[in-house]
């Protein structure tokens, strides 16, 4: 992946500009020790490394401000960095930048149950933010798989998603109000306690932006009050076709589940090595989960079984205890990490509309024969937002690129059965160069218009979300020269 | 003089009528929703038409213009709905016409389910427009996990078409409710309203609407708490929920769906501010924090009130010409009825912070640089 050059300009005045840094924050919250930036050099896609310039660690809104007024003035592109989590490389930082982590802001604010709302830092983790809720009977919806690490700044930054959106909705979908910094030092107040936006949707604009509009600081975030219960129920069929049918059946029904989970086969023998979840060998598995009190369960259920038995499944089995409802999970949420015991895997993103899953599952399969490289597939079937693991050797030369390649051909399917290249990870650097594919020119350029208002300077987050050919221009004409 | 309207039938065409543009444009789609910008009128009501409906994914795509009614009636033969419930703004200002979706859009129209379901634009899941220089922009799709880019679908959702007109929605939607319950507590003050719908709202037994109006059809105060769902489970709710609320007073179960007083009956009442229809208030619409609104409306004195989304949404009917943003803590107020006298004297939109008032100015320049769309509307 192609990075731009880094400013030598900026590299020059390396010594200066940090001491500069020093003025504001202590000096053990300045780091640009080499074997200290190591930690900072990569996110979760850690097949791309860069050392930073520095790394700063502010502990307040203010310093958060009195940083980049510093690095504005100076041209000093800024990444931001929640807890480093990104699967698209979106805090993979440029050798000419500063990342600004937010990770020791981390308190919870204000809780406020009567409004159903809770105000933290954003270097809270996602897990964190429930857990400081969870014994008064409330949950913060959004759920990512990396809730016990990823900080609420980088699920606001990439808008994630989780296991239970199809209910509850993404982050944007329980965001109501930030606190941000604009790359200038301003400091905005956005929303609050209170529902949507007096003028335009900055919140919307904002979650998503891949912090290239703004640093955010602190969130008011949605709580919800926890359902009585929740069940699951496992079915297995003998093809990717039947499973779509039925969660599209499902789906018409009336029935509400929180998640629909898929599985194929690939994923299942892996995972029953690796977890012993006891699932049933079948081509396609899915988990599907309704809440509410037992007896709401009970009726849900009902109608999601006799959904499922129209469609003559290969196994039918509802959880009739916590141990197996936890047994029916376990393998779903293992997945991840027992493909990655069997081998190194690129875990793609895209979205699709539902009705168009058996197509999509079989141009995977043909494009795996292609290429040559084993593919699983684990994913939310009800929001239709796959996630192929596409299997590879890190440690066979070429064998990294033929995955990026065959990777890219499975999310220009994405885009040609109607969907999008990412669903909840993100653009960042690694789906930069395929935003042609679902973007003309015109629909990019309204996007970095809005970069235009924001950052000016283009300085924060560089090198990420737009094609470098496409803000080359920008990039070039606004950075101060060497 | 009067300018004819222009009244585009494609997106093409509507490029087209924006690209030759050289002076405002005062953009409407059915002209029901009250707000008349300066300029060459421009409907997009000729843009009509579902193009793609996929209820196994849950997915609707349409025309700007298609009237709400038409995608409410397509909607209902397979039992689903747009659960952000859009209100309809006719019976309040008088105003006649068709509602289209493309207003829904514009305006981010949502009414009670809000407060559980969400608003309009988080069911918006993408957006095609025309810019002020005449570009067609899409952004956002037909799928409802999408994180490509930015999100102007959000951006668009309630910008009155100051930044782009619209020419194709989709949206997510979602399984009509098998059954209605209906909670109703009668004679509690404001204060005791927002504690009661409070408390049902921290239940676990998912209200999908909270509303309290302190004069209701028989002149005293009644509180309204929704429950949907398949029948067994509404049953079993609302006992649940009528124990939890105990402490406020009896209640009562609405369970009728037919007639005029009937749950359906009564949340279009809600919806659509019935109570307020007919008269020359002028008309507010205020976003608050929901425990803010009993000392709000205290504030207010003689004004009328009405508390939806349980108290997080205060519509007021006031005297003509007073401004009550003063009186609104944290939060935003929109003037949504008024006589012409008022609207010169006071914004319709809440004036914002002057660093986020810049940016939408700054917004406005890069999407618009010729000042044609609306102008003036938002800032």
């Amino acid at each position: 992946m192609e990075m731009p050059r880094p400013s030598e300009h900026v590299l020059g005045k390396k010594t200066r500009f940090i001491s500069r840094l020093k003025t504001i924050l202590a000096d053990e919250h300045v780091i640009s020790d080499v074997m200290e930036t190591r930690v900072y050099e990569c996110d979760a896609l850690a097949a791309y490394a860069c050392q930073p310039l520095c790394v700063v660690l502010p502990g307040t809104t203010e310093e958060v401000s009195a940083v980049l007024k510093i690095c504005h003035e100076e041209g000093v592109p800024v990444v931001p960095r929640g807890s480093g989590t990104s699967l698209a490389g979106g805090a993979l930082p440029t050798a000419d930048s500063v990342v600004l982590g937010v990770s020791r802001m981390s308190d919870v604010l204000e809780t406020d149950y009567d409004n159903r709302v809770i105000r933290v830092q954003t270097g809270r983790t996602n897990l964190s933010v429930t857990g400081a809720v969870d014994e008064d009977g409330f949950f913060y919806a959004p759920d990512p798989s990396s809730q016990l690490a990823c900080a609420i700044a980088g699920n606001i930054a990439m808008n994630s998603g989780g296991a239970h959106c199809l209910k509850y909705g993404v982050t944007t979908n329980n965001l109501l109000g930030v606190t941000m910094v604009m790359m200038d030092g301003t400091v905005v107040e956005i929303g609050g306690a209170h529902m949507d936006a007096g003028g335009y949707d900055w919140l919307g604009l904002i979650c998503g932006s891949e912090g290239q509009l703004g640093v955010v600081t602190e969130a008011t975030l949605r709580i919800l009050p926890k359902p009585e219960g929740a069940r699951p129920v496992l079915i297995g069929y003998s093809s990717a076709e039947i499973a779509g049918a039925c969660v599209s059946d499902i789906i018409k029904a009336g029935v509400l589940p929180v998640a629909i989970e898929y599985m194929d086969k690939r994923v299942i023998e892996v995972v029953e090595d690796y977890a012993k979840a006891g699932y049933p060998d079948c081509e396609a598995l899915l988990i599907v989960e309704v809440e509410g009190s037992p007896e709401e369960i009970d009726e849900q259920l009902g109608v999601i079984k006799q959904i499922a038995r129209t469609h003559d499944p290969v196994e039918l089995r509802e959880a009739q205890d916590a141990d197996e409802a936890a047994r029916i999970w376990l393998g779903r949420k293992s997945a991840f990490g027992a493909m990655g015991q069997i081998n190194d895997y690129m875990c793609l993103d895209g979205t699709i509309p539902v009705s168009a899953l058996p197509y999509v599952l079989r141009r995977i399969g043909e494009l795996s024969d292609e290429y040559g490289l084993d593919v699983g597939n684990v994913f939310h079937a009800g929001d239709g937002n796959m996630h192929p693991l596409i299997l590879f050797d890190a440690n066979k030369p070429g064998d990294l690129e033929t995955c990026e390649a065959m990777g890219a051909e499975i999310l220009k399917l994405c885009v040609e059965a109607g969907g999008c290249l990412t669903g909840e990870h993100g653009v960042g650097i690694e789906k930069r160069e395929l935003m042609t594919v679902q973007f003309n020119t015109a629909d990019l350029e309204a996007q970095m218009k809005v970069k235009d208002v924001f950052d000016p300077a283009w300085l924060l987050n560089p090198a990420k979300v737009f094609p470098l050919s496409n803000s080359s221009d920008r990039r070039d004409t606004i950075r101060p020269a060497a | 003089m009067t300018n004819p309207m222009l009244a585009p039938t494609s997106e093409s065409d509507l490029a087209e009528c924006i690209a030759t543009a050289t002076g405002p444009l005062a953009i409407s789609g059915g002209g029901t929703r009250g707000l008349k910008p300066e300029g060459t009128a421009l409907s997009t009501a000729g843009l009509s038409g579902i193009t793609l409906y996929e209820p196994g994914a849950l997915t609707l795509v349409a025309q700007a213009g298609t009237p709400v009614a038409e995608i409410e009636a397509a909607l209902a033969v397979e039992n689903q709905m747009l659960a952000f419930e859009p209100m309809d703004h006719r019976s309040l200002l008088g105003t006649t016409g068709d509602p289209t979706i493309g207003g829904v859009v514009a305006a981010n129209i949502s009414g009670p389910r809000r407060v559980q379901a969400g608003a309009c634009r988080d069911f918006l899941l993408g957006v095609r427009f025309v810019d002020g220089t005449g570009e067609i922009i899409k952004n956002g799709g037909r799928v409802m996990k999408n994180v490509t880019g930015y999100d102007l679908v959000k951006l668009m959702a309630g910008a009155h078409g100051t930044l782009g007109v619209l020419s194709e929605v989709s949206f997510k939607v979602l399984p009509r409710p098998e059954a209605t319950g209906v909670l109703l507590l009668t004679g509690l003050t404001v204060a005791d309203a927002v504690r009661a719908m409070s408390s049902a709202l921290t239940s676990p037994y998912d209200v999908s609407g909270a509303a309290h109006i302190p004069e209701g059809q028989d002149g005293s105060p009644v509180t309204m708490i929704r429950l949907e769902g398949f029948e067994n489970s509404v049953t079993y709710r609302a006992k649940q929920l009528k124990e939890r609320l105990s402490q406020f007073g009896p209640s009562e179960i609405e369970r009728r769906i037919d007639g005029p007083v009937s749950t359906t009956a009564g949340w279009r009442w809600v919806r659509d501010v019935e109570t307020f229809a007919g008269t020359d208030e002028d008309v507010w619409r205020v976003s608050i924090k929901p425990s803010d609104a009993p000392a709000l409306t205290a504030t207010l004195k003689d004004a009328r009130v009405m508390l939806d989304w349980g108290g997080g949404l205060v519509w007021v009917a006031c005297l003509s010409g007073i401004d009550i943003r003063s009186k609104v803590p944290k939060g935003h107020a929109t003037l949504v009825r008024a006589s012409d006298q008022t609207r010169k004297q006071i914004a319709t939109f809440h004036p914002e912070a002057p660093p986020l008032a810049k940016l939408a100015a700054d917004l406005r320049k890069n999407f618009d640089p010729k000042g044609i769309l609306n102008p003036g509307l938002m800032g």
